[in-house]
This record gives structure tokens, C-alpha cells and sequence, in this order.
């Protein structure tokens, strides 16, 4: 029984990682139409960023705040100076111009902080809690994380069904002739959604980096899984994204404990497609299919 | 989109096209060799490597062949070996199989090097060694503990250099049954040839004692699941046959979960540096290797801390002037050392090596100690490398090796001590002493 | 008049084109050197797989990240069967073509429910988690270290000192010949247009009586079907199947080299082959020319190899061959545009 509680807890605390991100993925999604291959490698260079103000400042929160701040920055800067040149267009040259950033990012960051992976402080103590005299697998940092995740994607919800940012964000993605025709600045809420998408990915890096530590290819598993769980709870639904999630990482978590580590991926694809063959969608996609 | 239909004239120029790019720009035929072997001439001795330097795998290992070349640039400066400067081009292969075999069969057909020098990885090596062996081309110290390379008849021109990992899991495996007798084991191992060899070395010795063995596949995030069900099992010790990223891994989940078994672990995994530079963060002001202090690991080379030993006193000097960006790490140590034992055997080729002289060198024994605590195996039917560790403990952040080395084989062998004393640097006339 | 109309035959045509460039390609090859015998193989068999590729997503319009595990299916197959059950060669290439069929008449089935980016997503989490099967079943499979093919050696007739790169690049040409006038012949028949019609409006595909989701399989297994063949014949280049070899880097490539090349046309797809193979050895070369610190110099052919894809998408979103179209289109005398334009 403690075996599964153990497993149970990791796979809660793994799979709000892996929600995290998928909130960046589907927030690209539902403000561009764009799969956004190089959000790993953005949040990787914000985490990077975090790391070199926490090692020279020697205060975390700082770090915290540079890292959202930068992510901002960054994603608008990435939405004007490229994305701009594919949005509209074929999606499969936005998932080509967004995988030459990644591998350019990548590069980049080998070359500016080298490949070896580096410490990253997590923001509360990864040790944890003790439960009639022993510490099980979950902890005040886990705590914090699951609350900056459902707080970050209710946020996200909000912003989508009760503001209006939200509202012309989605009109823009949906139909950007007819929305420009209502006055909505459709180029400025691309940016504006690649900024939070870049702001969102930035929190899910700060969040992620203590258990992977920070190196250039350090977040490509976490990214794998990550779109993994935003197909599978629907790729338009903030909400879905934390589901895929914890979907997707107490069902690892289960696989690795019980069946093997060998198995992991081989059931991740088996979950994604039991899923989507029911719901070919997603979980709690909005989208309908035209059926004749 | 339209597409077009397809004009076979448009489909024509492509091909010539290609042609055209084929012939004009790469074809540099050069081609006969000498009836010397390639790579070599009276004033330099061309070497290739191939190894990662980009990519998942290439933490850590991307460090080793630019120590191999900043060791061949000391002895260059000091007038080369008989007269020959090195010349060492390694290029990345991103640890993938298909990279590999194209990089060296570019460095083979291509740059037509002398000999392949410490060729990185299993999965990546084993996939050009026919090739090599086939094209007579020496294949030297592959860095790699695999048994594998052990092979002289079936692959007379390649040569391990490292001890096996079933080596190291058997003298693990003794020092525990010796000193830890009837306490509960637990192996997490990386699930490939490194881990499983290692699980297989431990098994020869310690078969009842151990109570779980839980591998990772490399790439995993998660290895939660196998440390809480080692610390289930109720072990008593855990040993680590893991890469520093997972034996830091590890540590943090053993911490979290307040699991605190004695701790053995690999070489490969154990650098301090490279796990204390992973686990900085965690540990709030105390040293960083606070979560593996204490641990048992072992080494055939002297502890990269230990700076009274006179070869990490030369290394550091030549790491210091031409490899001063790279931290002064096991990985370094590693390159150094490797470049060394070619060096040696080098020499012992004679003054005008043929690719054959330098297989025969190491056949005839006559490279037989260099920077190892522990010697080297060559002969005519053993391409192993070293034979054996030496038991050590990481105390203050420092790896202090302790007792007497131990040689084995791979196989069920024997396990005996090795008392003869380590040499110094200048003691085997390859270099100077410095 | 006989010979004019027997020309107009589809089939025709394209077998005489493949083997003009079947007597092109043996030229090159025995002019060049082993080594480039080597790339031209590497070439050979990209170009299978990226052919069929470019069918399925530009024909067709499905997106699959999935089929650098496709061609590990083939490769796996012809190195089971080649090295440890002493199969003939072109017997396990056809084995390895019809396997990889069948498993992408599977994944065509799960795909023909799936649209855009969930499609997207399942054929990613195919990429990452077939490979898993080797280290699962480690003896059937070799595990993480793979299997080994002994090298094709090349006939007696050839005399001892031919060389086996080239050897191996007429195997692999070969498997792209074939590829090569298979789908040329696929574009200009029912399934192809068949295939475009579900491309590019579905409703009116399926109002005008074609079965979408049967449409949507076939392309699957016929790109499947390729990526088994160019997979095999990987194998049989590089004497591997290990699951390094096979990873999510490769399907990107994949996607990344038939964009390059020109979605959806033949000699697109020879353009991202040349591209994956040159790009990478290009960018070495500059990277080496510089003399600089080891950190940015083994970064570097990376970073290049991003910018190129950027700016490419960016300066030339229909790839080289859409570049090269239009040039021609430019220098050509303008009778022949209405021609071009009936696609």
C-alpha cells in the first residue's frame, strides 16, 4: 500500500511538471494555431538567465523575477522578429521555422554557458514531509509547485473566457480576417500571446530545473511529455493541460514502479492513443469534428 | 499549395545538378597511400577521434578529448615522440550510431589518419569496429568499459584501455563481501552495457546479497520509483553503476525520501566536482558533496584530488597552459592518461612505425604501466587496458584511495592485490621527466 | 507516332527517366571516392524515406513526426534478418518494405481519426516510444548497444579492389530508384489525386464519393512502406540498427529535410536529402575553419544549421525546389507557363 502512495505522489508532483509546460504549449496553440517546438528551448535559456542572476546575486527571488520577466521579453521578440514570417501560412513551416530557433537556441546556450548541466536551487526544500516517522515522496517544494501550476492555469482560464484580452486573443487565433474586421489588433495579440506563452514556459522552467538541472538539452524529455499531455487533454484547454498532466505522469509513475523503466515511453504512446481514439481531440477539447 | 505535375526535365536537372555538386566539390581523390601507412610522415603522426561534444551525452565526456589534445601539445612542445608532433582530430558524433560510422569513416577515407584514438561509447564504437578492423586500421583505447574490446581474435587491431565494468563490479563485490557481510545490497544501474556489466561484475561475488536491482534508461527524469523501492527492499548499501547526473539523481530522491544507505559508487559516476557542481544547489550553504560524503567508490587512475601524486601534478601543469577553460575534473585526468598510454606505445613502435608496428608494441607487452595504479593488460591475447581498482572513499569533497589494488578478469577469475609501487612520469623514458 | 504515344504512357515515361538517371548515378559513382560513395548512399536512402514523407504530408497533408521509427522498423528487420538469420539481401529489403507497411497500415489507422497537431502528437510519442521496445526486449533486439549486419560484399565479378562504399551506394540507389518510380507513378494516378483532393478540401473529397479514411491509410502505408525501404537500406549502409541511430532528431530531420527540399514534389525530396547530409559537414567545415574556443567551435555547425532553417522557412517558404521552379518559370519563354500552371 505505502508503494502506492509513494508512486501516487510522484506521479502528482511529476505530472504538474509536465503540466507546467503544457499550459505554455496550449496557450501558443490557442492564441497562434502554432505548435511552438522551440518552447523548450526558450524556457531553457530564461532558466539559464535565472541561474547566472541567482549565482551572482545570491538571491533566488531575483533570479524568479528575471527568468518571468525575461520569458516575456523573449517571447515577443521571437513572435515579431520570426513567427511573424509563418503565421497564417502552412502549419508545417511554423513547426520547421520553430524547430530551427530550438536547435539554435540550443547552440547558443552550449556556447555561452557550456554543456555542463548546473545546479538550480529549487524555491522551497525538496525535502519531504514526515508522515508517522517517515519522509514521504512529497514535499514543500512539490506543494508550491502544484499551487503555481493550478493558480497559473486558472489564471490562464480567466484571462481566456472573462477578459477581454483573452476574447480578441481567441478571435485573433480562430479567424484573423473577421476579427481584424471587429477591430482587433491581430498582430498585437499574436505578441501578446507568445509573451505569456514565453512567461508561462519561464515558470515551468524555475519549476522543472532542480530535478533535470539546467544544460541545453536538460528539458528535452520534460518537453516530449509535455506536448504529449497537452494532446491528450486538448490542445485548446488550459484546464486539460493540468489533466493530461496528471494523467500522464501518475500513469508513468505507476509503469515505472510496477512494470520497468524500459516501459515509460512505450506507455506513454499507449495512453496518448487510447485517449485520442476516443476522443480524437483531447480530453476537454472544445473543438468539434465535422462529421457528414 | 499547387503542385506541380512532375516535368521530367525538371527532374533530370536536379540529378545532374547534384552530380555537379558531387564531382566539382568534394572530389579530392589523393589517393594512393605510401607503402608506409597513411597519416604518418617524418615530421608528424595524424590521429582521429570521435567522441560527443554536443547532445545529451556529451556532459562531462566533451571534456576528455580536448585534455587527450592538450597533453599531445605538452609533448609536442617538447620536440614530439621521435621527432613526430601529433596531430589529434576528434569530431562529434552526438553519441549516434550513424554519426559515428560516418565521422570515422571520414577520418579513415578522408583525412586518412594513422589510427582511431579513443573512439567514445558502446553503442556508438561497436558499430565501427568491424569496419576498422576490417581496413587494418588501429583501433586504439577505446574509452569505453565494455569487455567487448577484448577480443584479439576475432579484432586484432582494437584495444581497450579502461577497466571493464565487470571488473569493478567484482572488486566492489569483494570489498563488500569482505567487509559488509550479510548486509542487505540494492544496485540502481544505468540499463546498458555500463550498468548491466557492472550488475553482472557484483553478481560473480555477492549473488545472495543482493535484494532489488533497479535500472534507468538514460533520459529518464524520474528515478523515483527505483529508490523507493530500493530503500523497500530495506537496503542496507546502495550501489550506484550511474553517470554523475543520475548518481546526483539519485541522492536527491534518497534525501527526500530520508533514505540513507552506505553508498558505493562507480568511477564513472563518482567525480566530485561534477556531482557536488550538480548538487550545489541543494545543500544551502554546506559543502556541496554533503549528499554523497562518505561513499565508497573506486579507481585505476590516482584520485584527481590527490595533488602529492607526481602525474596529476604534471597533468594540472599541463591542464593550467593549454586546457585552462575546462574544469580540472576526472574527465580531464581521463584524457590525459589515455593520451599518455599512446604516447608510449608510440614510442615503443620504433622509430618508423607501420600501422602494424604499433598493434605489435602493445602485443609484445612492451606498454605495460603508465599513469594507472593498476597495470595494463596488453599482450598478444589480452586488448583489455586496465586490469583492476582501487578501493577509495570521498572524504571532505575528495576521493582518498585506501588499501591495495586489486587485478581480476572479466570473467569468474580470481581476485589478488597488486603491490607493485606506481611509477613516476619520466620512468618509462616516454617523456621527459618533468 | 507510335513512339510519340507510347511516351504519353505515364509509366513510360518514368521508367525511362529512372533508368537515364539509373546511367547518371553510375557514372557519378565510379568517379567519386569511397568516401563520397558513402555520402551518395547516405543520400540514396534519405531520399527513400523522405519521398515517401513528402507524399503523405504534401499530397496527402497529414503531418507525421513518427517515421524516423518507421525506417528503425525497416532497419531492425533487415539486421534481424541479414545478421542473425542469414537472409539474402534484396529478399530482407522487401521484408523490411512490407513490415514497415504493415506497421503504418496500424499507425494510418490511428491516423486517419486524427487531425493537425494531434496527429502530430501521436506520431511524436510513436518516435519517442518504439525505440523503448529495444531496451524491453534486449535479446531479441540488442538493447541499447543495437545489432551489428556484416557488410554486403560486393560481387567477385567487380574485382577485389572494388570498393564496398560503393557497393553500398549502388544498393542504396537502387531502393531509391525504385521508391523513385513507384511514387511518380502514384502522383499521376487515381490514388495520388485522390490524395490531394482529401488534402485540400475534405467535405468536398468525400461528397464527391472518395473514401477519406481509406485514402488516408493508403498514403500511411505507402510512406510507411518507404521508410521501411530507406531504413533498410540504412542498415545495410552503415552495417546498424541501434536505437541511437533512431531517434526524435531523426523524424524532425525528416520533417525539417522534405520542407527544405519543397513539400511535395520528387525532386524536393532530393533536395532535402542532399541538404541533410551536406548541411551537417558544411557547417563542421566552417565551424573548424575558425580557430575557435571548443565550447562556441562544436556549437557552432549547430547554430548554423538553425539559422539556415529559419531563414530558408522565412526567405524561401516552398523550399529549393519552389526556388528553382520559379527560376525556371522566369527564364522560361512564357508560351509554356499554362502548361506549368494545370496542377
Amino acid at each position: 500500500m505505502s508503494r502506492f502512495v509513494d508512486l501516487t505522489l510522484n506521479g502528482i508532483s511529476n505530472g504538474m511538471i509536465y503540466a507546467a509546460v503544457a499550459l505554455s504549449l496550449v496557450l501558443i496553440w490557442r492564441a497562434t494555431r502554432i505548435i511552438n517546438f522551440a518552447q523548450g528551448g526558450m524556457l531553457m535559456i530564461t532558466t539559464f538567465i535565472a541561474s547566472s542572476v541567482i549565482e551572482s546575486s545570491g538571491s533566488y527571488w531575483l533570479g524568479f523575477a528575471v527568468a518571468l520577466v525575461t520569458g516575456l521579453a523573449l517571447g515577443a521578440v521571437v513572435e515579431r522578429v520570426l513567427v511573424r514570417h509563418v503565421e497564417g501560412g502552412p502549419p508545417l513551416n511554423a513547426v520547421i521555422a520553430t524547430l530551427g530557433l530550438l536547435v539554435l537556441l540550443q547552440a547558443v546556450a552550449g556556447m555561452i554557458w557550456g554543456g555542463t548541466p548546473r545546479s538550480f536551487p529549487p524555491a522551497f526544500s525538496i525535502r519531504g514531509y514526515e508522515v508517522s516517522g517517515r519522509h514521504v515522496l512529497f514535499g514543500p517544494f512539490d506543494t508550491f509547485t502544484v499551487l503555481a501550476v493550478l493558480g497559473a492555469a486558472g489564471l490562464l482560464a480567466l484571462l481566456f473566457r472573462a477578459t477581454g484580452v483573452g476574447l480578441q486573443m481567441r478571435a485573433a487565433a480562430f479567424d484573423p480576417l473577421a476579427a481584424r474586421l471587429q477591430g482587433v489588433r491581430v498582430a498585437r495579440m499574436y505578441t501578446v500571446g507568445w509573451a505569456l506563452a514565453a512567461l508561462s514556459g519561464s515558470l515551468a522552467g524555475l519549476l522543472v530545473a532542480p530535478s533535470v538541472f539546467v544544460g541545453p538539452n536538460t528539458f528535452d524529455a520534460i518537453l516530449v511529455f509535455a506536448f504529449t499531455a497537452a494532446v491528450l487533454g486538448g490542445l485548446d484547454s488550459p484546464v486539460g493541460a493540468v489533466v493530461g498532466g496528471l494523467v500522464l505522469g501518475l500513469s508513468l509513475s505507476y509503469v515505472s514502479g510496477y512494470a520497468g523503466s524500459s516501459l515509460v515511453t512505450l506507455a506513454a504512446l499507449g495512453i496518448l492513443i487510447a485517449v485520442l481514439m476516443v476522443r480524437p481531440e483531447g480530453l476537454f477539447s472544445s473543438a468539434r469534428r465535422r462529421r457528414i | 499549395m499547387t503542385i506541380s505535375m512532375r516535368r521530367p526535365g525538371l527532374g533530370l536537372a536536379g540529378c545532374l545538378a547534384a552530380a555537379a555538386v558531387f564531382a566539382a566539390g568534394c572530389g579530392n581523390n589523393g589517393g594512393s597511400s605510401s607503402s608506409s601507412s597513411p597519416g604518418i610522415t617524418k615530421t608528424s603522426v595524424k590521429i582521429g577521434g570521435h567522441t560527443p561534444l554536443t547532445g545529451p551525452a556529451a556532459p562531462g565526456y566533451s571534456e576528455i578529448a580536448p585534455a587527450a589534445k592538450a597533453f599531445f601539445a605538452y609533448v609536442n612542445a617538447q620536440g614530439g615522440v621521435n621527432g613526430r608532433k601529433i596531430n589529434y582530430i576528434y569530431r562529434d558524433d552526438g553519441y549516434n550510431p550513424t554519426k559515428t560510422v560516418s565521422v570515422v569513416r571520414q577520418l579513415v577515407l578522408q583525412d586518412k589518419v594513422f589510427a582511431i584514438f579513443n573512439g567514445l561509447g558502446t553503442p556508438t564504437h561497436t558499430k565501427v569496429v568491424d569496419y576498422l578492423n576490417t581496413s587494418k586500421v588501429p583501433d586504439l583505447f577505446v574509452a569505453s568499459g565494455c569487455p567487448c574490446w577484448d577480443d584479439a581474435a576475432s579484432h586484432p587491431y582494437t584495444f581497450g584501455w579502461q577497466t571493464s565494468y565487470q571488473i569493478e563490479g567484482k572488486i566492489l563485490g569483494d570489498y563488500i563481501k569482505k567487509n559488509f557481510a550479510g548486509k542487505k545490497v540494492g544496485v540502481f544501474y544505468q540499463d546498458d552495457d555500463f550498468g548491466q556489466g557492472g550488475l553482472t561484475g557484483l553478481k560473480e561475488e555477492i549473488p545472495s546479497q543482493i535484494v532489488a536491482a533497479k535500472p534507468y534508461q538514460p533520459g529518464d527524469t524520474n528515478v523515483a520509483p527505483q529508490i523507493t523501492a530500493i530503500q523497500k527492499a530495506h537496503a542496507d548499501i546502495l550501489v550506484d553503476f550511474t553517470i554523475p547526473a543520475y548518481t546526483a539523481l539519485g541522492q536527491l530522491v534518497s534525501f527526500k525520501v530520508g533514505y540513507k544507505p552506505t553508498l558505493f559508487i562507480s568511477n564513472v559516476g563518482a567525480d566530485p566536482t561534477t556531482v557536488g557542481g550538480l548538487l550545489k544547489s541543494f545543500s544551502k550553504g554546506k559543502a556541496s558533496t554533503a549528499l554523497i560524503e562518505g561513499a565508497y567508490t573506486e579507481g585505476y587512475l590516482p584520485s584527481v584530488n590527490d595533488t602529492s601524486n607526481p602525474w596529476i601534478a604534471l597533468f594540472k601543469k599541463i591542464h593550467d597552459q593549454y586546457d585552462a577553460k575546462a574544469p580540472f575534473d576526472g574527465n580531464v585526468e581521463y584524457g590525459m592518461a589515455a593520451a599518455y598510454t599512446f604516447v608510449a606505445t608510440l614510442k615503443a613502435a620504433g622509430t618508423n612505425p607501420t600501422r602494424q608496428d604499433m598493434v605489435d608494441a602493445l602485443n609484445s607487452g612492451k606498454v605495460a604501466v603508465g599513469p594507472g595504479i593498476v597495470p595494463y593488460r596488453y599482450s598478444k591475447t589480452d586488448h583489455g587496458g586496465y586490469a583492476g581498482v582501487q578501493m577509495g572513499k570521498i572524504t571532505n569533497g575528495q576521493i582518498k584511495l585506501f588499501g591495495q589494488p586489486m587485478v581480476t578478469d572479466p570473467g569468474s577469475g580470481a581476485i589478488t592485490a597488486y603491490t607493485k609501487p606506481q611509477q613516476s612520469p619520466g620512468d618509462a623514458g616516454v617523456i621527459k621527466q618533468p | 507516332m507510335r513512339l510519340a504515344r507510347l511516351l504519353d504512357r505515364t509509366l513510360v515515361r518514368n521508367l525511362l527517366l529512372t533508368a537515364a538517371i539509373a546511367v547518371v548515378l553510375l557514372f557519378v559513382s565510379l568517379a567519386i571516392t569511397p568516401f563520397n560513395n558513402l555520402r551518395l548512399a547516405s543520400i540514396a536512402y534519405y531520399f527513400t524515406a523522405l519521398a515517401g514523407l513528402t507524399v503523405l504530408t504534401g499530397l496527402n497533408g497529414q503531418i507525421s513526426l513518427g517515421h524516423g521509427a518507421l525506417m528503425a522498423v525497416g532497419a531492425y528487420t533487415v539486421a534481424i534478418l541479414v545478421g542473425r538469420d542469414g537472409w539474402a539481401l534484396v529478399p530482407a529489403l522487401v521484408a523490411a518494405t512490407v513490415v514497415t507497411a504493415a506497421i503504418g497500415s496500424v499507425l494510418g489507422v490511428v491516423a486517419a481519426r486524427l487531425r493537425g497537431p494531434y496527429l502530430a502528437g501521436a506520431t511524436l510519442a510513436f518516435a519517442v516510444g518504439l525505440p523503448g521496445l529495444a531496451d524491453r526486449y534486449p535479446h531479441a533486439f540488442g538493447g541499447e548497444n543495437g545489432l551489428i549486419i556484416p557488410p554486403p560484399q560486393p560481387p567477385a565479378g567487380l574485382g577485389s579492389a572494388f570498393p564496398l562504399e560503393r557497393w553500398e551506394a549502388w544498393i542504396a540507389c537502387a531502393t531509391a530508384l525504385i521508391a523513385f518510380l513507384a511514387l511518380s507513378n502514384l502522383q499521376r494516378s487515381r490514388v495520388g489525386r485522390a490524395m490531394r483532393a482529401v488534402r485540400d478540401d475534405e467535405v468536398a473529397a468525400q461528397l464527391a464519393g472518395l473514401d477519406v479514411a481509406r485514402t488516408q491509410v493508403t498514403a500511411f502505408i505507402v510512406s510507411a512502406a518507404c521508410a521501411g525501404l530507406g531504413g533498410g537500406a540504412l542498415a545495410v549502409v552503415t552495417q546498424l540498427a541501434a536505437p541511437g541511430a533512431f531517434t526524435l532528431v531523426l523524424s524532425l530531420s525528416l520533417l525539417t529535410g522534405i520542407v527544405l527540399g519543397g513539400l511535395g514534389s520528387l525532386p524536393g525530396a532530393l533536395w532535402g536529402a542532399i541538404a541533410l547530409v551536406m548541411l551537417p559537414s558544411w557547417s563542421d567545415d566552417i565551424a573548424n575553419s575558425f580557430s575557435l574556443s571548443t565550447d562556441v567551435q562544436s556549437n557552432l555547425p549547430l547554430a548554423l544549421y538553425g539559422v539556415v532553417l529559419m531563414g530558408v522557412i522565412v526567405a524561401a517558404p516552398e523550399g529549393i525546389q519552389g526556388a528553382v521552379r520559379r527560376l525556371g518559370r522566369r527564364l522560361r519563354p512564357r508560351s509554356s507557363m499554362s502548361h506549368e500552371e494545370a496542377a
